[in-house]
């Protein structure tokens, strides 16, 4: 509880305080340089200068994956607003809580096409979860703290706020958020009666499976724990999103892998023939569930969900249960013992036969290369050479690697896997290791990225040898943008239109010029050396990997089809009705 | 306007058309939300009203305003509308009229008619006839033309306008409905 006097500048670091904020992504420019004033007369919040406006945004929301809290963003009106607006989409498609301030030119100058203005709260609109102009220095603080309300209640996303420069100057009266009520109160308490009935149907399904994803890992590392300890107490079958790895430990054997189009088939076949899916905090996704009228059919479903406009959008849950996710797995949890349940181990050991049946297909096998690297392998020298680390924390550009990552890496802990999934934006994974980096200082940060997403966002390496952070990027180079090459191949009858990228830069000197190391592997006898020097060395590293160019990223439900249809292999490929191609062509 | 009808839920679905009552906090922007979901989602707006119905009080600056809205589409589809407009920040309640039980609704139109060529050909006894039988007021009225104002159900307004399509040049302002619960139950 305090009141005092101060301007609508230093109005904002005592807010970002007051919320736990120590530290904040940005860009200065013309409109927010009070806040820049205020910020150098301060010692609490620090800030990291980015190159890009853009690198912020997902620096934060690595900043904010990784430990829970809410990141948070400061760039200027106009361009630097609009170079926040992809990363700002990307945090409400994965639901990751921002709060992100821009300037604005002068209340004045408002609507007059003035230098550097933008209608930011317009542009945004659709790509927040809910956004503010301040006008009236008397409802900053409030509007601020109500910011942080919003931003991590709820379903969480990203919040802006537009704050004119004359606001920014003006002098008002600041309280601290304990003074203020908010009217934004989302559910977070499930139905116990839906819960109730939930446990009933896992205690008497022969096939059940749970499928869970980020809303897991947003509801924070004791919902992962209870979700872990309800899967083995009731020897169920679990599956995870791409947003959800992590939430149960892929260690497990309880854990069948990603499911979607990407997903393992032994996911993805358990998926089909569930006759329970009990969804934890995922949304039906069309990656996860491919051609939805073929989608899990024979199955009842129960979907948990703390934004009730998730449930019974894509597909008709049976059971639809609104609240936290982890609240909900606590209390079945609470029902499953009270009641008195026993593993199921037993009575599900057809089902679990099944599964080992389908595990037994190896489906991320792959032929082996020699000398050439295949990206798979790469992944997996990786993998083992950070076996028995606690501290690592993963992030990915978008596309093949990141498929691959996903299949080839295990996550045994929530917050240690950072990936752009429902926008797919190139150019994450960098800023977002920076971000990650910048909370976890000791931790081992890695982006696995191509050669064409780390090009996005290159810039932002010279953040990170700005504030000596020794992120490591880990280039799996194919020379092309694989899943487009890959998609061109299988449905565009091997039309390589503008994939392939003819002139890269030399990733080795780029490092070295940004201030960093650059390594180089091209053959299988230097893998191994190379990740271990890539480990080793201090600060930012960049490990150019030259892989096989044409790999392609197995296994694979095209576009409309249906998860029995899934392929294994490029010889897979249908050579079924051309109308089905054109089906699978006209999705994304 | 066009169902936009989500493929993936099938189009074998019945369309069904839903009045909704909608109370937003008053604040710029508040109908740029619901209307920017609507459009960015693809589904149908029928017709929209919005006007403030609670003034702000002295302590929290906040009026509400309430938007009465029709729209149509699958059942899953009006679900979806009513849940995403819930997750909106300054929504505080919305109703579905159409589901809770009956309801009155009214809309307002101003109806010009004019004559064709000159006053004689307005055929007065039968335009007033009509305007009689629907309750509509006269406000307005010269040589060659008369407004008037009904306010009516949507229905019995598009009823109105067909009468008097034949017996003049029509030009018409509707407002779109405004609808209200029967009974002791509010929002």
């Amino acid at each position: 509880m305090s009141e005092r006097q101060m301007s609508g500048a230093e109005m904002v670091l005592a807010a970002l305080a007051d919320n736990g904020v120590e530290t904040i992504f940005g860009y200065p420019g013309g409109a927010v340089l009070p806040i820049y004033d205020a910020m150098f007369q301060q010692n609490q919040i620090r800030h990291v200068l980015v190159r890009q406006e853009g690198g912020a945004v997902h620096a934060a929301e690595g900043y904010a994956r990784s430990t829970g809290r809410v990141g948070c963003v400061l760039v200027t009106s106009g361009p630097g607003a609009t170079n926040a607006v992809t990363g700002l989409l990307d945090a409400q498609m994965d639901s990751i809580p921002l709060v992100c301030i821009t300037g604005q030119v002068p209340t004045h100058l408002i609507g007059n096409d003035a230098f550097q203005e933008a209608d930011t709260t317009g542009i945004t609109r659709p790509c927040t979860k809910h956004n503010y102009l301040v006008k009236d220095i008397a409802k900053l603080a409030e509007t601020l703290h109500e910011a942080f309300h919003v931003a991590r209640n709820g379903r969480p996303g990203p919040v802006l706020v537009d704050l004119p420069k004359d606001v920014q100057f003006a002098i008002g009266t600041y309280r601290t958020p304990d003074e203020f009520e908010f009217s934004y109160r989302p559910a977070f308490e499930p139905n116990m009666e839906a819960i109730e009935q939930a446990v009933a149907l896992i205690a008497k399904a022969e096939r059940p499976l749970f499928y869970t994803g980020g809303g897991v890992i947003n509801s924070g590392p004791e919902a992962a724990k209870t979700l872990t300890e309800l899967v083995r107490l009731t020897g169920i079958p679990c599956t995870s999103t791409l947003m959800g790895l992590g939430a149960f430990p892929a260690s497990d054997p309880a854990f069948l892998g990603m499911l979607g189009m990407h997903g393992t088939y032994e996911a993805n076949l358990a998926t089909h023939g569930c006759d329970l899916l009990v969804c934890v905090g995922a949304r039906f996704d069309d990656r996860v569930t491919g051609k939805v009228s073929a989608f899990s059919p024979g199955s009842k479903k129960i979907h948990i969900d703390i934004d009730a406009s998730s449930i019974n959008k894509n597909v008709r849950v049976d059971l639809p249960v609104v609240g936290d996710a982890g609240r909900a797995l606590t209390m079945m949890l609470q029902v499953w013992k009270e009641q008195g349940h026993k593993s199921r181990t037993e009575a599900l050991k057809p089902w679990w036969e099944q599964i080992e049946i389908w595990r037994a297909v190896d489906c991320l096998a792959y032929e082996k290369g020699d000398p050439v690297i295949k990206p798979q392998y790469a992944l997996e020298r990786l993998r083992d050479a950070l076996k028995g680390r606690d501290d690592v924390y993963i992030t990915t550009e978008v596309g093949q690697h990141q498929m691959w990552a996903a299949q080839f890496l295990p996550f045994d802990k929530p917050n240690r896997w950072m990936t752009s999934g429902g926008l797919g934006t190139m150019g994450y994974g960098l800023p977002a290791a920076v971000g990650v980096q910048m909370a976890h200082p000791e931790a081992m940060v890695i982006d696995v990225a191509g050669e064409a997403s780390i090009l996005m966002n290159i810039q932002e390496m010279s953040t990170a040898v700005q504030y000596r952070l020794p992120v490591k990027i880990f280039i799996l180079n194919n020379k092309w943008m694989g899943m487009v090459r890959q998609w061109q191949e299988l449905l565009h009858g091997g039309r390589f239109s503008e994939s392939y990228t003819a002139a890269l830069p030399d990733f080795v000197k780029l490092a070295e010029a940004f201030g960093g190391t650059g390594l180089r592997a091209t053959t299988v006898d230097e893998l191994d050396q190379a990740i271990a020097d890539m480990l080793e060395t201090p600060g930012p590293v960049i490990l150019d990997v030259a892989v096989d160019e044409t790999e392609m990223c197995f296994p694979m439900i095209p576009g409309g089809a249906a998860h029995n249809e899934i392929m294994l292999r490029r010889q897979d490929q249908t050579e079924s009705d051309p109308a089905a191609r054109e089906e699978g062509m006209v999705l994304v | 306007m066009t169902d936009a009808g989500n493929p993936a839920i099938g189009n074998a679905e019945r369309i069904e058309r839903h009045t909704l009552a909608v109370l937003v906090v008053n604040e710029p922007g508040v109908l740029a939300r619901v209307i920017g979901l609507f459009a960015g989602r693809g589904y149908n707006i029928e017709s929209l009203t919005v006007a403030e119905v609670e003034r702000p009080d002295l302590t929290r600056g906040q009026g509400l305003s309430r938007i009465t809205l029709v729209t149509s589409g699958t059942r899953m589809i009006i679900d979806q509308i009513k849940t995403q407009l819930e997750r909106l920040v300054p929504i505080r309640r919305v109703r579905d009229l159409t589901e809770e039980g009956p309801f009155v609704g009214r809309e307002l139109a101003l109806v010009k008619i004019v004559g064709e060529s000159g006053a004689e050909n307005v055929r007065r006894g039968d335009v007033l006839r009509i305007a009689e039988g629907f309750g509509a007021r006269i406000i307005d009225s010269s040589e060659s033309s008369f407004v008037f104002e009904v306010t009516e159900s949507t229905e019995k307004v598009d009823q109105f306008l067909a009468m008097m399509a034949g017996l003049g040049r029509l030009e018409v302002a509707r407002t779109g409905i405004v609808a209200l619960s029967r009974g002791p139950e509010s929002i």
